[in-house]
């Protein structure tokens, strides 16, 4: 059997993308989630990881081309297959992608649910199987877990939630507390009527699912908390106090290096994308209220101890915002190299064998 | 996120300010179309429908006036400094001769003159450019004689997200606003988020990093100069575009910093060549980034002359993307 390797989506609005460089040689063998290719598209960079197992047979779409999503850019198969057989279908590929012949690429489809006079805006990625509920963190929103969504929802339903007064959903947070935001997560569950979930947290939305869990135990099946707020003291407050106070991508931009290891990751667009989101009416009130939320000695590591699922510790060694020294009350912690804060970014195959250790 | 044309994000600007503050009313030539007469009312929403469907929302708030844009202005600006936060639809930039003393001498002196204690909160919304054989009267680009204006703020959108963004705050703004509009966009189509946001003044925004090359673009040149970076891409030259948004307050840090980075710079500007954007901002990155110019700074502007009726000679005058490519080049490849 011939596979292909697609150009993936994403992201909701990712259209296209651009083969910034082959990780892999045609030769290589390769085995599901290995790094292929590093791509570049008009929002974000990115890995692309290996869908299967086998030889990487051909390299359809080279360094430096553009290609629509659903595009073929490789073929694995295995060392068996035969030359002949491989030829012939890189030359069909070839052929569809000069013809702009692409195979369909299901996005996540979006959705808004009504919760406590506030409404959600989610996304959703799979159609069968158990349900894994997102949960992003200060100031993020659902696209933060592009490279991750996408892994998870073979064979599992996988939403990503905004949370109140983030992405798209309603700019009002109320008190901002703990409580609220692990209430709307547990409404957005009754909207949807789901029974149980896994709940995957990263940051504040770390220390909301903790607490959603706490509050209501029947209703999750398994906790994964990626450098998760609430546990350990020490907070990069100066972080926390930058982000909610920059009026101007001038000034939030080096802010964000404390997000990443890699300072490659911190584009203009990712300093332009969050400034659009600051300046949505009533998000500036939305990060004032929720940074009192987080300096404030935040201490979830009571709620955890009350709670009995799965759980799953995901933390990058590089964490410049919650340094992974927090971790150190934490049982079966995976620490990650070379990941900073947004371990989900970096190294999403971490956070996606975390969920899967505790999803089965 | 949805899409939605520069017209919808205009009518949505409005609409969310309307319902958000009302003090905010709009008037204009048949931008209530037909109230009063017989025959449907609100049949225009303006003469291209940017302001259709308001008027039932807002009863009372969006009026009609005499084709006497002295009148309107004039009236616009009066109950501004009267409290109430007018948006006034002045349909073509090219007729704002007839009301020259209300902008230039009145609301634009007030807060000065009034030692700083009038507000003038007006937006003068107007159509401007090339583009629609609508010759030589309706298709000039005049926002550089209201930059030249001191007490005046200009915006010039280059896109469905700045039209939004740009207008909430201009309606905030506690002075007179001239926000042009490109007629060549209202059709054009971009993401914009449904809540009200504001894009705040003299903030250039950064369209395309580069390294070899800055272009500065204003309005509709904006889109003009991505499709020639896109063909510079392919020949290995890589343009830094910035989009000034405002060019009245004018993001200078952003240009020259810009133009530190890369030692050549493009203007293109849509308006007339003598005392445009292109020649301002020339002067700007000639005086203060001189000893990074690496080659002479190049204009890509129409000819001196008006706008010509006749298609071949409009596609002609309009700055186009092989313009700015053969710049963009022309830089480049320069050699003291």
């Amino acid at each position: 059997m011939i596979q292909r390797v697609m150009m993936p989506k994403w992201g909701l609005s990712m259209e296209r993308g651009r083969i910034t460089d082959w990780l892999v040689s045609e030769g290589d063998e390769v085995v599901t989630g290995d790094d292929l290719a590093d791509i570049d598209t008009d929002k974000i960079n990115g890995t692309l990881e290996c869908p299967g197992d086998g030889v990487l047979r051909r390299v359809i779409a080279v360094a430096g081309e553009e290609v629509p999503v659903g595009g073929t850019l490789a073929l694995i198969a295995a060392a068996s297959v035969p030359e002949a057989d491989v030829d012939a279908a890189a030359a069909e590929a070839r052929a569809e992608l000069e013809a702009g012949i692409v195979a369909e690429v299901a996005g996540p489809v979006t959705g808004v649910a009504e919760v406590d006079g506030r409404s959600l805006s989610y996304a959703t990625l799979g159609s069968e199987g158990e349900v894994v509920v997102l949960v992003h963190g200060y100031g993020g929103d659902k696209n933060s877990w592009l490279f991750v969504q996408e892994p998870l929802s073979e064979g599992r339903i996988v939403h990503a939630l905004d949370l109140p007064g983030h992405g798209e959903s309603t700019k009002d947070v109320g008190d901002g507390s703990l409580d609220t935001l692990a209430a709307s997560v547990i409404g957005f569950l009754d909207a949807l009527g789901i029974s149980r979930a896994h709940l995957v947290g990263h940051s504040l939305g770390g220390a909301v699912v903790t607490a959603a869990a706490a509050r209501a135990p029947g209703r999750v099946a398994s906790l994964t908390l990626v450098a998760p707020a609430g546990f350990g003291t020490q907070v990069n407050a100066g972080y926390l106090r930058g982000f909610a106070h920059a009026t101007s991508r001038r000034e939030l931009k080096p802010h964000l290096a404390a997000l990443f290891a890699s300072p490659d990751l911190v584009t203009r667009q990712l300093a332009d994308d969050l400034m659009k989101y600051k300046r949505l009416d009533g998000v500036d009130k939305v990060l004032t209220t929720l940074l009192d939320t987080l300096l404030d000695g935040l201490d979830v590591a009571p709620l955890l101890s009350t709670v009995d699922v799965p759980v799953a510790v995901v933390w990058g060694r590089e964490d410049a915002v919650l340094p992974a020294a927090n971790a150190s009350a934490l049982q079966e912690v995976r620490y990650v190299g070379g990941a900073g804060h947004m371990v989900h970014l970096e190294s999403p195959s971490s956070v996606v064998d975390a969920v899967a250790s505790v999803t089965g | 996120m949805r899409t939605i044309s520069y017209r919808e994000a205009i009518n949505e600007a409005l609409s969310q300010e309307m319902a958000r503050d009302e003090s905010v009313i709009v008037m204009g030539e048949d931008n209530a179309g037909g109230a009063g007469s017989p025959g449907d009312e609100d049949a225009w929403g303006g003469v291209l429908g940017v302001t259709k469907g308001l008027y039932h929302k807002f009863p009372g708030r969006v009026l009609d006036t005499p084709i006497s844009e002295s009148a309107f202005v004039g009236a616009a600006i009066g109950a501004a400094t009267a409290g109430q936060r007018p948006v006034a639809e002045l349909m073509f930039i090219d007729f704002m001769g007839v009301c020259f003393d209300q902008i230039f001498n009145q609301a634009a002196k007030f807060r000065y003159m009034f030692g700083g204690n009038a507000r003038t909160p007006v937006v003068i919304r107007t159509m401007y450019g090339a583009g629609l054989r609508a010759a030589a009267q309706h298709s000039q680009c005049l926002y550089p004689i209201f930059t030249h204006i001191p007490g005046l703020k200009v915006v010039v959108p280059s896109n469905p997200y700045e039209a939004k963004g740009l207008l909430i705050q201009s309606i905030r703004d506690d002075d007179p606003v001239i926000f042009c509009e490109h007629k060549a966009l209202y059709d054009t189509t971009g993401e914009v988020p449904e809540d009200s946001y504001t894009i705040p003044f003299g903030e250039a925004n950064v369209v395309r990093d580069g390294d070899d090359v800055t272009i500065v673009a204003i309005g509709r040149m904006v889109s003009v100069a991505q499709e020639a970076a896109r063909e510079l891409a392919a020949t290995g030259i890589e343009a830094e575009i910035i989009d000034p948004r405002t060019t009245s307050p004018l993001d200078t840090e952003t240009i020259l910093e810009s133009v530190e980075g890369t030692g050549r710079l493009v203007i293109v500007d849509e308006a007339s060549p003598r005392c445009n954007l292109a020649t301002d901002i020339s002067a700007l990155v000639a005086k203060e980034a001189f000893g990074s110019l690496l080659a002479p700074i190049e204009m890509v502007t129409p000819p001196h002359t008006p706008v010509p009726f006749s298609d071949a000679l409009e596609d002609l005058y309009i700055p186009d993307a092989q313009k700015v490519l053969n710049a963009a080049k022309a830089v480049v490849e320069y050699k003291r």
